[in-house]
């Protein structure tokens, strides 16, 4: 991922030393341990920025770091990936000595739009994407492993490049992020992800179904009419009953004709 | 059934269970690799893919947006596969269909647990309190291990319950199971693939240019059908 930067704000940029950035990565991994309906990521938040905040001075034992970090903890939203951005630029306001005031501004205006961009970017784009890109494989036939070791490598080769990508970004920016929110891949992405999925559906649909489906291909023709009706009744359906529960439904009805008959 | 089955089932329920929200959402909890892994447990990994893709099809319509309430699909996934997989290949349309309906039954609940679960957090944080607001590092540290801790046997209990009430309630549907078997894979193949072309159209109607993609794809995806 390219960032849009404007190179003195890199070079002013002090040094994370390695260890910090590693701890504080793995940690952006366990940022959602404590999601609640009050704070929501913000204790999260908090856990992340715990490796960094230990670099005030004074420590762990000071009023600084003490306060900062119930500064940190308190609610706050974003995806969870791109948390990362937000985990990185508030350390550097707090290492920076950023007055508090600012920083709560900061931290209130940052949380809409990294929640935004990080739905529509991957629960929206890349996850169905790479989901629907395996599910066509195994329409072709791949094997079991080859599918699995597909979707997870892809799926977590995106993942964690966001992660590591926000965090830097984040620490190197600091209060100034917003421009770097502008990057080709969060701006234009999701439209162009959106696209390859929507391709990727078409392709995995009839091709997962066929293998599902197996030696019963004398059904095939019933099967897509059915699909296309039944595709039509969801979306009609929309806002009134999830898919998924009207599956349950389906197949419990079956399940009880089969049995009862 | 002893209770030592159950405990490989229960652990992997609870490992992918946790991977849903808390740690590391790496996407291990996804119907397509939980149900392939639950079927791994039983020694018929390719049994649980096939079960783990018609139930990836349904997934689609439910991603995890926002603070939006979801179906957990970690644990119910290794339930079905778990289930679909112990029973022989000649009942495979009976026992796809159990699975099916074990895994979007334990999801209902497993949804359930996690609003339950967000709500035992934020008892948690407001009975800490005090040393949250003095940034006590101790405090934020602890909150985070006893949520994921939390999540994990929230996970493996319900993965253990659901297993124990609906495996043998799976066997004896498809003991005496009468609908003809090819035409029940067909039905739950036709309803999780039209659950995903309703999703799909949620998810990309809005994007321009979408439609042709999706439609070149189709033609595409009929076409190596049928050619092959």
């Amino acid at each position: 991922m390219t960032s849009t930067t404007a190179p003195a704000a890199i070079a002013a940029s002090p040094e994370l030393p390695f260890g910090t950035r590693c701890a504080m990565l793995l940690r952006l991994l366990a940022i959602q341990g404590a999601w609640n309906y009050e704070t929501l990521l913000g204790n999260g938040i908090g856990f992340c920025m715990e490796p960094a905040l230990r670099r005030l001075p004074g420590g762990v034992h000071s009023p600084e770091f003490h306060a900062a970090l119930a500064r940190e903890s308190r609610y706050f939203n974003a995806h969870p990936y791109l948390a990362s951005v937000a985990v990185g630029a508030l350390s550097r306001a707090e290492l920076d000595g950023e007055p508090p005031e600012r920083i709560e501004r900061f931290r209130t205006a940052l949380a809409g739009p990294l929640g935004s961009v990080g739905d529509r970017l991957v629960w929206a784009g890349w996850l169905p994407f790479c989901s629907l890109a395996s599910l066509a494989l195994f329409g072709l036939g791949a094997s079991t492993l080859t599918v699995i070791a597909v979707f997870l490598v892809m799926y977590n080769v995106g993942h964690l490049a966001l992660r590591i990508w926000g965090l830097n970004t984040g620490w190197n920016h600091g209060l100034r992020v917003a421009t770097a929110l502008g990057n080709p891949v969060l701006r234009r992405g999701p439209q162009q992800i959106g696209r390859a999925a929507a391709l990727a559906t078409g392709i995995a649909i009839p091709l997962a179904l066929g293998r599902v489906i197996g030696s019963s291909r004398s059904f095939m023709g019933g099967v897509l009419v059915a699909v296309a009706l039944g595709s039509f009744v969801i979306v009609r359906l929309q806002g009134r009953i999830e898919g998924w529960r009207l599956s349950l439904i389906v197949l419990a009805a079956l399940v009880l004709i089969s049995v009862i008959r | 059934m002893i209770a030592l089955d159950v405990v490989p089932v229960a652990l992997l329920g609870g490992v992918l269970g946790l991977d849903v929200v808390s740690f590391p959402q790496a996407m291990i909890s996804r119907p397509l690799v939980a149900a392939t892994l639950g079927g791994a447990l039983i020694g018929r990994p390719s049994s649980g893919l096939l079960l783990g893709a018609a139930l990836e099809l349904i997934a689609l319509e439910t991603l995890p947006f926002g603070a939006s309430r979801y179906p957990e699909w970690g644990s119910a996934s290794v339930v079905g596969g778990v289930i679909f997989a112990s029973h022989p290949e000649a009942a495979q349309g009976a026992a796809m269909t159990m699975g099916m309906v074990s895994a979007l039954a334990t999801t209902l609940v497993g949804g359930w647990t996690m609003v339950k679960l967000r709500q035992l957090n934020a008892v948690w944080a407001r009975k800490r309190r005090a040393g949250l607001e003095a940034g006590s590092r101790g405090t934020v540290i602890e909150l985070q291990l006893m949520g994921m801790t939390a999540d994990f046997v929230r996970g493996a209990a319900l993965t253990a319950i659901a297993f124990l009430l609906l495996m043998p309630i799976a066997t004896a549907c498809v003991a005496i199971w009468s609908t003809d078997l090819r035409l029940s894979r067909a039905i739950v193949v036709a309803t999780a693939a039209s659950v995903a072309g309703g999703a799909a159209w949620k998810l990309f109607h809005s994007t321009a240019g979408a439609r042709l993609f999706f439609v070149g794809g189709l033609a595409l995806g009929l076409f190596m059908l049928f050619a092959t």
